[in-house]
């Protein structure tokens, strides 16, 4: 008997049985469909997650504080980053195009009787918004000379300003940062969260500002005030590790450390990207085999009733027997019924998927992308779990005894 | 020519003590084109003979020569090809596919023929070759839930005949008709036996074996006698077109 017959046959006996073929598949539909739905959502958020760490700035180096080696001893002695390692990076380093330093502190702000706590009042420098990738919707940032001469000036993030002030114009008005009067000067355009930062929520001051009103140290008179972050903008991708070995040495021979044990440490976008993508990875897999237990479930629900039509036929068997089927085209018959019956969940499983992928992704906030490869491992899935499930009844059947059948009822 | 021979047929079920011999050193002999009637009470041996003759089963011992081929040590596919090739079974309860038409029913062995290469339109005007023969052109497309008594056993004669056996092998194949239908199929029979076919028939109905050449009698899984009948005689005249 040729393919094209067995599943001529196949395709006979699951129509003739319409509901409780759809029933059998739905397993596999579910399993199918959740497969490209979950690996959809995940591939979508790796997307999303990729494209908002892309859109903090282009080809930027991160310098932050690391006292994991040095230990606390180191920063009790002072280490870590100062406000000069920044102007020492942008006199000494090859490729770089801007330096942007950051030093955050948190505090209660208030304007009229709008009092917020907890705000974010992140100290920077004049070069932040082009670094950050950042921009002014009303009014200005400040210029290094009002950073250089501790103006008291503010630019507000979008979501802040609306608490702040609602439909009032923010530009010109004051906001009391810890007792402090700042004069707002800009307000920033809306950016999200980015990178577990919301940029919209937070005040933006001249970092002089904030180390001499909200982080004073007396250590700062002898090696500087101790910034949380220095942001290097490199001309390029290709200059990138060299720019990374030369800041290294630099801020090793300035602190006099060695780079065993140095209390700053370097990143590059590229590797939040990749840190990012392990833990979507991970959450993917888990999605995945999630979606795969589903699959088995539904290999299973048509093993079970493959067993069923096996013992429900058993008279159609014994007379094909009689006929000459050899036990080779019963085992057949069963198993390509089983994988016709997998199969067609499968391709309504797909159309299932990607239908829900594009709905959830119109509906929610969430972003999908429909993996082609995830509908091919479905598909390919769902064949195998047919034959697979399948080979155990249609096996059964094989074996019957042409005479026992043939009696059977 | 002989087409069946067997020499010393032995089937025992069980095994030490509690076996039991329903077949004991069976030696027959059917020649090609012969209608032959295998009679004998319940537990005399004949639907094992049956069984074995139909290559359902095997011999314990002895050995089973068909149409010159010994089938006594074949395995179950060879015996599956034997049967599809060289059987045509006609079975008391008719034995179709429910849920498949005449034509259907009639092109299944067609399906598991591995000898001739035929295309499937080959198959279906091949099947509708032998339905026309038996006299069922108007019912190739109906399931058997939709044909009588009668009807369903000529798809089943014409299933037998499809492809081409060494001989037909019928069991009580008048059992579940009533007495107009039954004598319809028996000259269906006959037309057959006519028509140069071997029948062999298994029945407990004395009358139905009287249409028969020769009637060999069972009994506790011996030959008990054979005797020559009507020799089919009842066939009425211009009734034997080849089929």
């Amino acid at each position: 008997m040729s393919l094209s017959e067995f599943i001529r046959l196949a395709w006979e006996s699951i129509s003739g049985n319409k509901l409780r073929s759809l029933l059998t598949m739905l397993g596999i539909i579910i399993g199918v469909a959740s497969v490209i739905i979950m690996i959809g959502i995940s591939a979508g958020t790796e997307a999303a997650i990729e494209e908002q760490i892309t859109g903090l700035g282009s080809n930027l180096v991160f310098v932050t504080q690391n006292f994991s080696r040095g230990g606390a001893d180191r920063f009790r002695q002072g280490g870590g980053l100062v406000y000069d390692d920044a102007s020492a990076i942008a006199d000494n380093v090859n490729g770089v195009v801007a330096v942007v330093v950051e030093q955050p502190s948190t505090e209660s702000v208030r304007t009229g009787n709008v009092v917020l706590d907890g705000v974010v009042i992140q100290g920077s420098t004049a070069d932040f918004p082009s670094v950050r990738d950042i921009e002014i919707d009303r009014g200005r940032y400040f210029t290094e000379q009002e950073v250089d001469r501790t103006q008291k000036v503010a630019v507000l993030g979008s979501s802040l300003a609306e608490e702040l002030f609602g439909e009032a114009t923010p530009i010109g008005q004051t906001v009391t940062v810890d007792n402090i009067k700042l004069t707002v000067i800009g307000v920033f355009e809306e950016r999200g969260l980015v990178s577990g930062t919301d940029f919209d929520a937070q005040l933006y001051t001249p970092i002089t500002v904030v180390f001499q009103k909200f982080t004073p140290s007396q250590f700062a008179r002898f090696r500087g005030d101790r910034v949380r972050a220095i942001i290097v903008e490199v001309e390029g991708p290709e200059v990138v590790d060299g720019t990374i070995q030369q800041i290294e040495l630099l801020l090793a021979r300035r602190h006099d450390v060695t780079l065993d044990a140095a209390d700053f440490g370097v990143t590059t976008q590229q590797d939040i990207i990749q840190t990012q993508e392990a833990t979507t990875a991970a959450f993917r897999n888990l999605l995945a085999w999630v979606a795969g237990v589903s699959l088995i479930v539904g290999g299973i629900g048509i093993m079970n009733i493959m067993l069923v039509t096996v013992s429900e036929r058993t008279r159609e068997i014994g007379i094909r027997q009689s006929i000459g089927a050899a036990p080779n085209d019963i085992r057949w018959q069963f198993l390509t019924e089983a994988v016709v019956l997998s199969l067609a969940g499968g391709v309504i499983g797909v159309l299932v998927g990607v239908g829900g992928s594009i709905l959830f992704g119109a509906l929610s906030d969430m972003r999908t992308v429909v993996v082609t490869g995830s509908i091919v491992l479905a598909f390919t899935s769902a064949a195998v779990v047919g034959i697979f499930f399948g080979f155990y009844p249609a096996n059964q059947a094989s074996q019957l005894d042409p005479i026992e059948a043939l009696r059977h009822e | 020519m002989a087409v069946i021979e067997t020499t010393n047929l032995s089937r025992v079920y069980g095994m030490g003590e509690i076996s039991v011999r329903a077949l004991d050193g069976v030696n027959l002999s059917i020649e090609r084109g012969e209608f032959v009637a295998v009679m004998g009470p319940s537990g005399s041996g004949k639907s094992t003979l049956m069984n074995i003759l139909g290559c359902l089963d095997r011999p314990t011992e002895g050995r089973y020569i068909l149409d010159s081929l010994d089938v006594s040590e074949m395995n179950r596919a060879q015996l599956a090809q034997i049967r599809n090739e060289r059987i045509g079974f006609i079975f008391q309860s008719y034995n179709l596919l429910k849920k498949a038409s005449a034509l259907k029913n009639v092109m299944a062995p067609l399906l598991y023929d591995r000898k001739n290469n035929r295309t499937h339109e080959e198959k279906i005007a091949k099947a509708q070759k032998v339905l026309i023969a038996v006299g069922l052109e108007d019912r190739m497309e109906h399931e058997p839930t939709e044909l009588s008594g009668g009807q369903q056993q000529r798809v089943a004669v014409a299933r037998a005949l499809v492809n081409d056996p060494a001989f037909i092998l019928a069991d009580e194949p008048t059992g579940n008709l009533d007495s107009q239908s039954g004598e319809e199929i028996m000259e269906l029979m006959h037309e057959l036996h006519q028509g140069g076919r071997t029948i062999v028939m298994v029945t407990h109905d004395a009358l139905i074996a009287e249409h028969t050449e020769r009637t060999i009698y069972l009994r506790d899984g011996r030959i008990e006698r054979i005797t020559k009948t009507g020799s089919g005689q009842a066939v009425k005249e211009g009734a034997s077109e080849s089929i």
